[in-house]
């Protein structure tokens, strides 16, 4: 049958299963946006193409499905830019459709033409300019299979304004063959063998989980290793919600804003198990000190990732969730069920250490009752949500502080810009969120800085009545630039002051949305619980401690273990030097 | 240490692009490159150089395995590989030295291919080795201009 561009672009999102795509319209994709005036497909209108982007990310994280995005070609695609981005930094299966100006014009410096797959060469898992109607179906097939086959990841299609308007056979391929891609998903045999070799023999294993393992639905998998070998697990920023912070297991999050007790396992530990982690340096700090005595085990599905950072000594690529089973059913014939109690007995010594550990080093602040502190707002969220909402962030101080301070239990339950940091990503992140699952509450921590980026998004909110909640840790600073300019800059607060800062309550209110503002501690827990329970979006606008630091910090290129701690933690450690000795 | 990569690659567009790319984000100079169509007209087979130690190549041969377009990437040296590069060159031809220099290029079965009052061009392909030998023999009758095409590399066996 001879359909137009445009039918096909409709039915071809209609069988991979697309149910709302986010975007903005403009000229060059205004035939598609004319096919989907019909279309049972919903379309978001975002009122920035970045937006769209993180909501589309949002919506693939929450979900585990592919997130749609579209805009129009130049302006409209290169503010999807900081999006792409986000989402190929953290490998959100994402597919990007733009219009581009007709076929015949390109390269003609034409009204609105960029260059957009050369611009988003560098930042997309794979991108297409599709020249012939023809190419169109194959090319979206395409685009979805890989946006979600193997490491997931951003992939764009530019559509030219003829390709969409002209007619072709429509053909959907029901495969895909793409010689240059072929991901290794089932892990080597005899790699995992040694592997459970290493974790039965191991005296102090520590797993370092990353959201490769959310990635790959490997959370029940990662629990029944850690519980089945008694192996504290440590999750990166991405990896929160992969395991659950209340297990004893748990170590919470390492790196540069890492728990104590997660970065000094790591560097005591004589096994070192990654899954789904790319050894970033916000997680390693110093090379040549992150877990220098361990063996390290290292699972990911990208080969690239192999080696790239660390040397490893057992390499596994595939799937984690897969390598996982396969591992854990290996661990499993060593240890006998139930482990014999010579090896149980074997691990009590490392545990021991780590719950002494985490009884002396927690995560803390100090408590006030003049100004409200930003760490126990997270905490009254943590309460009264029980860990069972999607949380979304910003970047800065309040993103390490949520890290830190929520009690995560769920996989696909926190959504940061964890790569790219991009700030701005909160608020369309959560819209997007929203959209894939609305059987959780949906709350996104937003900076006072972060939110300005993107908080003409609260019109989408108000369109859709969408429920959810936007926190804003406000500091009137940029915080975290404030925090290292305190650090290591001599408190030269450079262009990182935001006293001048809009009333966030009366913009809710200007936007048709209720907005609060919470000043003094007192009103915090009412209001807090007011806002999550409400059935309708509430923005709230806390001002907490001005000056407020993320601790522990590793200052960049340092050890992990050379962490600059707060003023109670400094205290905690003084007193059991011993222990630790 | 200088190291050559054989890529078969989708003959699209883009697909330079893509593989340069992966090189220049990382500051990786390529001393050699060349691309052409190879007998299936969907894939292009490419050649490239680079000085690389064996960590960095390792990385670099990973990424471009990844790349969509990329069919296949192997690292070769000499023993695995037939590699062959053609050269120009313009040399200066002063009166009573002809006979000479066509003699010296016979023994590098080099060809005159453009004869002009004061120069000729000599053509001549090889491995390495060979034309930098013949660079250099040919230095003495006062080099004008050298270029060369890049190394073409094909697996042996
Ligand atoms: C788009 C973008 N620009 C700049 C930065 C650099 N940056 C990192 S954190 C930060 C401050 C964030 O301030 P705010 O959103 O108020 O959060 P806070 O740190 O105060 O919690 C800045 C400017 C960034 N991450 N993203």
């Amino acid at each position: 049958m001879k359909m137009k561009g445009t039918e096909i672009f409709v039915e071809c999102l209609r069988r991979e299963g697309v149910d709302v795509v986010f975007g903005h319209p403009g000229g060059a994709i205004l035939p598609i946006y004319d096919q989907l005036y019909d279309a049972e497909i919903r379309h978001i209108l975002m009122r920035h193409e970045q937006a769209a982007a993180h909501a589309a990310d949002g919506y693939a994280r929450a979900s585990g499905r592919v997130g749609v995005a579209m805009a129009t070609s130049g302006p409209g695609a290169t503010n999807l830019v900081t999006g792409i981005a986000s989402a190929f930094m953290d490998s959100v299966p994402m597919v990007v459709f733009t219009g581009q100006v007709p076929s015949t014009l390109i390269g003609t410096d034409a009204f609105q033409e960029a260059d957009v797959v050369g611009i988003t060469r560098p930042c997309t898992k794979h991108n297409y300019l599709v020249l012939r109607t023809e190419d169109l179906a194959r090319t979206i097939r395409e685009a979805f299979y890989l946006a979600r086959m193997g490491r997931p990841g951003p992939v764009l299609v530019d559509l030219p304004k003829d390709i969409q308007l002209s007619e072709c056979e429509f053909d959907y391929p029901r495969e895909v063959h793409l010689r240059g891609y072929r991901p290794v998903l089932e892990g080597d045999r005899e790699a995992i063998r040694q592997a459970a070799v290493a974790i039965v023999e191991a005296e102090r294993p520590v797993i370092y989980a990353g959201g490769g393992v959310i990635a790959s639905e490997g959370a029940e998998e990662l629990r029944r290793l850690a519980e089945m070998g008694r192996i504290p697990v440590a999750t990166t920023l991405m990896g929160l919600g992969g395991f659950p912070t209340e297990h004893p297991l748990s170590l919470g999050m390492l790196g540069m804003h890492g728990s104590w007790y997660a970065n000094t396992a790591i560097s005591r530990c004589d096994l070192l198990i990654a899954l789904g982690v790319r050894f970033d340096d916000r997680v390693t700090g110093k090379l040549s000190e992150f877990a220098p005595t361990a063996r390290k085990i290292h699972v990911d599905i990208d080969p690239a990732e192999i080696n790239k950072n660390v040397r490893v000594d057992i390499p596994i690529v595939g799937d984690v969730r897969r390598v996982l089973s396969v591992l854990n059913a290996e661990v499993e014939g060593l240890l006998g069920a139930p482990p014999a109690a010579a090896w149980a007995q074997k691990r009590q010594r490392w545990l021991a250490q780590i719950a002494e550990w985490k009884r002396t080093y927690p995560f803390r602040y100090e408590y006030d009752d003049r100004v409200i502190k930003p760490q126990w707002v997270i905490e009254e969220i943590a309460r009264i949500t029980q860990g069972e909402a999607i949380l979304t962030t910003d970047v800065g101080q309040h993103q390490m502080w949520a890290a830190q301070y929520y009690r995560f239990k769920h996989p696909r339950t926190w959504i940061t810009s964890g790569g790219l940091g991009a700030m701005g990503f909160g608020l369309p992140a959560a819209i997007g969120a929203w959209f894939a699952r609305q059987d959780r509450p949906v709350i996104a921590i937003c900076g006072d800085g972060s939110f300005q980026m993107t908080m003409q998004e609260l019109a989408v909110v108000a369109e859709h009545r969408i429920p959810v909640k936007v926190v804003i840790l406000n500091n009137f600073f940029l915080g975290m630039v404030r925090q290292w300019q305190q650090i290591f800059y001599n408190g030269r607060y450079a262009a990182s002051d935001l006293r001048v800062s809009p009333d966030y309550a009366k913009i809710a209110e200007a936007y048709g949305l209720r907005g609060h503002t919470v000043r003094r501690p007192e009103e915090l827990v009412g209001l807090l619980e007011e806002t999550l329970l409400a059935s309708e979006p509430v923005i709230l606008d806390v001002q907490v401690a001005a000056e407020e630091n993320v601790y522990p910090m590793v200052p960049p290129g340092a050890a992990i273990t050379e962490m600059i701690l707060g003023p109670l933690e400094t205290t905690a450690v003084a007193d059991s030097k011993e222990s630790i000795a | 240490m200088l190291r050559t990569l054989i890529l078969r690659v989708e003959n699209r567009p883009g697909a330079l692009a893509r593989i340069t790319g992966l090189f220049s984000a990382r500051g990786i100079n390529i001393e050699s490159l060349t691309v052409a169509r190879t007998e299936d007209p969907t894939l292009s087979h490419m050649t490239i150089v680079v000085d690389l130690d064996d960590v960095a190549l390792e990385k670099l041969v990973k990424l471009l395995d990844r790349l969509v377009d990329v069919v296949t990437v192997t690292v070769v040296d000499t023993r695995e590989a037939v590699e062959r590069e053609l050269l120009l060159l313009k040399v200066r031809q002063e009166p009573g030295q002809k006979l000479e220099l066509l003699k010296e290029a016979e023994l590098f079965r080099a060809r005159v291919v453009d004869v002009a009052p004061h120069s000729y061009v000599l053509e001549v392909t090889g491995d390495e080795d060979k034309l930098e030998a013949f660079i250099r023999v040919f230095e003495k009758y006062g080099i004008l201009e050298v270029v060369r095409s890049g190394k073409v590399a094909l697996a042996r066996g």
